[in-house]
């Protein structure tokens, strides 16, 4: 069979395994009539459970609908039952008799009921002893702050807005039917998604130790063109349902309800789901990189310790921290990449978790304040990026097929200077709004509020760059956008790179032949070339340290070395010629 | 007022770029490169990784398109038909007439065609330029096109650019077979055993090798394209490429009948400079009169234009700097097996130097190490899918180092990457047991690891 023969039917098996993935959200009658489904919902109340035993059958799209108007119906009987009906409304407005000046405390008082004071005084007491245009313009008022005072006792007592989605998750997941939980499901459908990937793998397998780019500037997908838009698209889609529509995916993550009980003993979840798809696709694409990197011992090696470090530290031990009731920390996961580690609820959490609670506190703390810059001061920053790191593993592996586009100009290394070192200050300045409130209890400091810098910066840099775009911009911009742009623990640990490490990328003599390989294929953007031309040691701090350079270099030019003290020789030698010396 | 027309370089190859911009870094005088194959300067050893889509052509464009401007390194489109010594000005095919203050020479080098007959057949073609990769794109399968018509290819010289040229085509899925004049692979450059295990790499990959074989005819078919060629034993191949690649020769022959001291290059003397004052060569295209101990007259490398340029470019700047190469080293590539050289390695042992020649098991890894007989003083090396150092081999030939203590400090000298495996006790073992020279660590004093 020919290459592209293999190609084509590793594609076709993993895009059937991922439209049976997908169909799950479409296809699968999700019953709300369960044991499971009741009694979640009778924890709210009886009427809504009874509502969704009546529920008809069908798809996730048609659930979500009939359990977003049962949550409104819900709400509707909480207000009814505890709010301010319109009778009362209309009652107020008769007692008052055209005077609006006649409206104050004391009349609140007197003409609501006990539990309803407050919630008025407090939506109101702006239109105490105000100036009317007309009786009329304060009853329009009145009447709309009784709408707003209601759904405040519905977000109250009924479910509230923030809880929706969640709620709407765990009752879709509580009624995926059990056929599916029952782990053969997944089994399937993982499985056949494998079995592709491996598939497209076969030629791999027959090929040469040596480089292996062949055809890649031939081939639209991995130029940014044609089919690499549909698989953007895909991840983009991916991102936003992940962090904003979850509750489409619960059957989803219903197939993998087996194994986080072996794991957490806990149901799974998005998160769940999100973490094993991201650890299948790093040993998948991880495998991928043995073949590709035959005769490569750099490669492989790192490639190993990437995937186990994301199978041990950010699959299997939070879901074991979380089975003994310890916060789910993935240690190796560094603060400001990770940003909310000193927010006020997880240093609660972890000062309430006992000794071990203590050392996962502990251990963030050293891990970057000690480990990082020593680690980088005798290995570079890639004891990080490309050997341990999470979002570094999963653009070494699955995004190894992009590397080539990241953008080499001068104007990109510009863009890239001010944006990476501008989010770490975003996460900086926010760590310290946060530890700021939690020491204080104040939420505003000067006007800013540190709640909102933090829901801001989760939203934006959090979701946006690094989830959404910093993988689903790999078929269209390369593997490392977020990593070279947006990761505030590249900048850190670039700063002390460039400024305080043994590492560099040394060039060999003269030996280079300007042909562009190294820059071509650095994932960072670097141009590497330009260096290696020159006969001058590469000293960058955004090098991730992933050594392509080295490996696809034809002429044995570029080595990655830590021996030695810290040296800088920014002269350019160029060995072989006695016309030029280092003196002139 | 005297306009100033400053230095005009013809060829925007590794040599006359980087005359142009050495100059650059030291004088403001006005600048003009002229090339007809290229706007922009490219790496020309890079053009097989186009062919191959491993890059795009402008990866292969060392500077961005801007860097020209903003040097004030002024490009010029255009064939230089002649040059007119005397009213210091060039004619262009443009029409125009470009006048000069300084003029250098930097039009590399040509394919070297023998005269057999055939050679002008639609189908045959050498490697060098830009223009070549274009045709073989016209005259070759397309990328992952099926059933091209174009199933064979005869290579004829199994140098550097032949064996480019096979890999090239290969990845296109084109059959091809080597004529090869030597008993082995590249064997007036490398030692019978090296060319031996280089063939047998390069036949693994699928290439059909014909040892001691010449050409004698190229054959068309009924359209003028080639159909088959005929080798000097008789034999018929079929084919509809024939690659030339017997190797270079200076690109002078436009020169015409300029008044210019010429041989199979232009002669220059150590600055560089022509027979005709102000006019200068490098590169390629350039012979030196009076070459180095060690060093031939013509040089067609990429590091030796470089190093031409670098010197060049300084001299015209007014700070004369002599063409003073180190000692010769040089690189390449056979498929996927890497090639370094350092110092002189001859294919065959004699009187001036003995070849310890060293290969670790089972794998493709060897190296052959020549040294004095008598003396016992380290000459050069030639590693194959081992990397060396280039520091440490250039000390080692200008403070001509003991073959034992080159052998002995070789753990400097790796340049592998991280986690290979280690090669040098099992050599320094071999060494001191197949030869019986002792080996020793020369105490470095120069500051090799930066």
């Amino acid at each position: 069979m020919s290459n592209r023969s293999w190609y084509v039917l590793g594609m076709s098996l993993f895009t059937a395994a991922l439209v049976l993935f997908i169909s799950l959200s479409f296809f699968v009658d999700i019953p709300l009539d369960t044991k499971e489904v009741q009694q979640l919902a009778e924890e709210k109340n009886e009427g809504l459970a009874k509502n969704l035993s009546k529920a008809p059958y069908g798809s996730i799209v048609n659930q979500v609908n009939y359990l977003k108007v049962s949550f409104d119906d819900y709400n509707q009987s909480i207000k009814d039952q505890f709010g301010i009906s319109e009778q009362k409304a209309d009652q107020v407005i008769a007692d008052l008799g055209e005077e609006a000046n006649r409206y104050d405390e004391k009349f609140i008082e007197n003409n609501f009921d006990a539990e309803q004071v407050k919630l008025v005084k407090g939506g109101t007491s702006w239109m105490i002893g105000r100036e009317w245009a007309s009786f009329e313009e304060f009853t329009k008022n009145f009447r709309w702050k009784v709408q707003d005072i209601n759904q405040q006792i519905a977000e109250e007592k009924g479910i509230p807005a923030s809880d929706r989605n969640d709620r709407l998750f765990a009752l879709l997941y509580a009624g995926t039917p059990a056929w599916l939980k029952s782990g053969w499901a997944a089994f399937l459908i993982f499985g056949l998604a494998l079995l592709g990937g491996f598939v497209t793998m076969v030629p791999l397998l027959n090929v040469k130790a040596g480089i292996q780019h062949n055809g890649i500037y031939h081939r639209k997908r991995q130029n940014a063109m044609g089919s690499a838009w549909i698989v953007f698209a895909g991840l983009i889609g991916f991102y936003i349902v992940l962090y904003h529509f979850a509750h489409f995916i619960a059957p989803q993550a219903a197939l993998l309800d087996p194994l986080a009980d072996k794991l957490a003993g806990n149901a799974s979840s998005q998160w769940f789901l999100y973490g094993f798809l991201y650890t299948i696709s790093m040993g998948l694409m991880g495998f991928r990189m043995l073949l590709k990197y035959k005769g490569n011992a750099y490669q492989q090696v790192r490639t190993v310790s990437v995937f186990f470090f994301q199978v041990v530290f950010a699959f299997t031990l939070p879901q074991i921290l979380t089975r003994l009731q310890m916060p789910a920390y993935d240690m190796k996961s560094a603060w400001p990449l990770e940003y909310s580690f000193f927010f006020d609820y997880r240093i609660k959490d972890y000062l309430e978790s006992g000794d071990l609670g203590l050392f996962l506190l502990f251990w963030g703390i050293v891990l970057f304040a000690v480990g990082v810059p020593v680690f980088t001061y005798f290995f570079g920053k890639r004891w990080y990026c490309s050997w341990v790191c999470g979002c570094g593993g999963l653009a070494e592996t699955l995004g190894d097929p992009y590397r080539q586009l990241s953008d080499k100009s001068l104007k990109a290394w510009k863009i890239e200077r001010w944006l990476v070192h501008g989010v770490l200050v975003f996460a900086v300045g926010m760590t310290a709004l946060a530890a700021y409130t939690s020491f204080t209890g104040e939420a505003e400091i000067l006007g800013i509020n540190s709640y909102s810098v933090r829901s801001t910066y989760g939203f934006f840099i959090g979701f946006v760059f690094a989830g959404a775009v910093g993988t689903g911009f790999y078929p269209v911009m390369g593997n490392r956008v977020w990593c070279r742009f947006g990761c505030p623990l590249a900048a850190y640990l670039g700063i002390v790179q460039r400024f305080k490490s043994r590492f560099r990328i040394t060039t060999n003599g003269g030996q280079c032949i300007s042909c562009g390989n190294c820059s071509t294929y650095c994932e960072m953007g670097i141009d590497v070339r330009a260096y290696a031309q020159k006969g001058q040691n590469i000293v960058r701090s955004s090098c991730v340290g992933c050594g392509v350079c080295a490996s696809v270099c034809p002429r044995g030019v570029l080595k990655l070395e830590n021996n030695g003290s810290v040296q800088f020789n920014d002269n350019p030698i160029l060995i072989g010629s006695n016309s030029v010396s280092l003196q002139n | 007022m005297n306009m100033e027309h400053g230095t005009v370089i013809i060829g925007n190859g590794i040599a006359g770029i980087t005359a142009a911009r050495h100059l650059r870094k030291h004088s403001k005088g006005r600048i003009q490169v002229i090339s007809a194959e290229s706007p922009y300067f490219f790496s020309r050893t890079a053009l097989m990784y186009v062919y191959m889509g491993h890059m795009k052509f402008e990866h292969i464009q060392p500077y961005e398109n801007w860097f020209w401007e903003k040097n004030r390194i002024e490009l010029v489109v255009a064939t230089v038909l002649s040059i007119d010594p005397e009213a210091k000005s060039l004619s262009l095919n443009t029409g125009e007439t470009l006048p000069y203050d300084k003029l250098v020479i930097a039009t590399g080098s040509a394919t070297n065609y023998y005269n057999w007959p055939g050679q002008d057949l639609k189908g045959v073609l050498g490697l060098y330029s830009k223009q070549d990769l274009e045709l073989l794109e016209t005259l070759g399968p397309a990328p992952s096109e099926k059933d091209s018509n174009t199933k064979h290819a005869v290579i004829v010289g199994a140098g550097l650019i032949g064996v480019e040229l096979a890999e090239m085509l290969h990845t296109r899925g084109v059959h091809i077979t080597i004529l090869v004049r030597e008993e082995v692979f590249w064997g007036n450059v490398l030692t019978h055993q090296e060319g031996k295990l280089i063939g047998e790499h390069v036949a693994a990959r699928g290439i059909d090798l014909r040892f001691k074989t010449n050409l004698k005819a190229i054959k068309p078919d009924q359209n003028g394209r080639v159909s088959h060629v005929e080798t000097e034993a008789g034999e018929r191949i079929d084919c509809q490429i024939v690659g030339i690649t017997t190797g270079v020769k200076a690109n002078i022959a436009w020169l015409g009948d300029l008044p210019i001291e010429k041989d199979k290059g232009i002669l220059v003397d150590e600055y560089l400079e022509t027979s005709i004052p102000g006019i200068y060569a490098a590169g390629d295209c350039a012979q030196v009169r009076n070459p180095l101990e060690g060093r031939r007259p013509l040089e067609p490398v990429w590091y030796v234009g470089r190093m031409m340029g670098e010197a060049l470019g300084r001299t015209l700047a007014g700070q004369r700097t002599a063409y003073k190469p180190g000692p010769w080293f040089n690189s390449a590539k056979f498929f996927d097996l890497e090639y370094q050289n350092y110092g002189i390695v001859k294919p065959v042992a004699d009187e001036t130097q003995t070849h310890y020649f060293w290969k670790m098991p089972d794998k493709e890894k060897f190296m052959t190490v020549a040294y004095h007989p008598e003396s016992g003083k380290f000459v050069g090396v030639n590693t194959f899918g081992i990397r060396l150092r280039h520091e440490y081999f250039d000390l080692a030939l200008r403070q001509g180092w003991q073959v034992g203590e080159v052998i002995g400090g070789m753990k400097k000298a790796n340049f592998d990457p991280e986690f290979y495996k280690s090669w040098y006790s099992i050599l320094v073992a071999d060494f001191e047991k197949t030869t019986g020279i002792t080996t020793s660590r020369k105490l470095i004093l120069t500051n090799l690891f930066r």
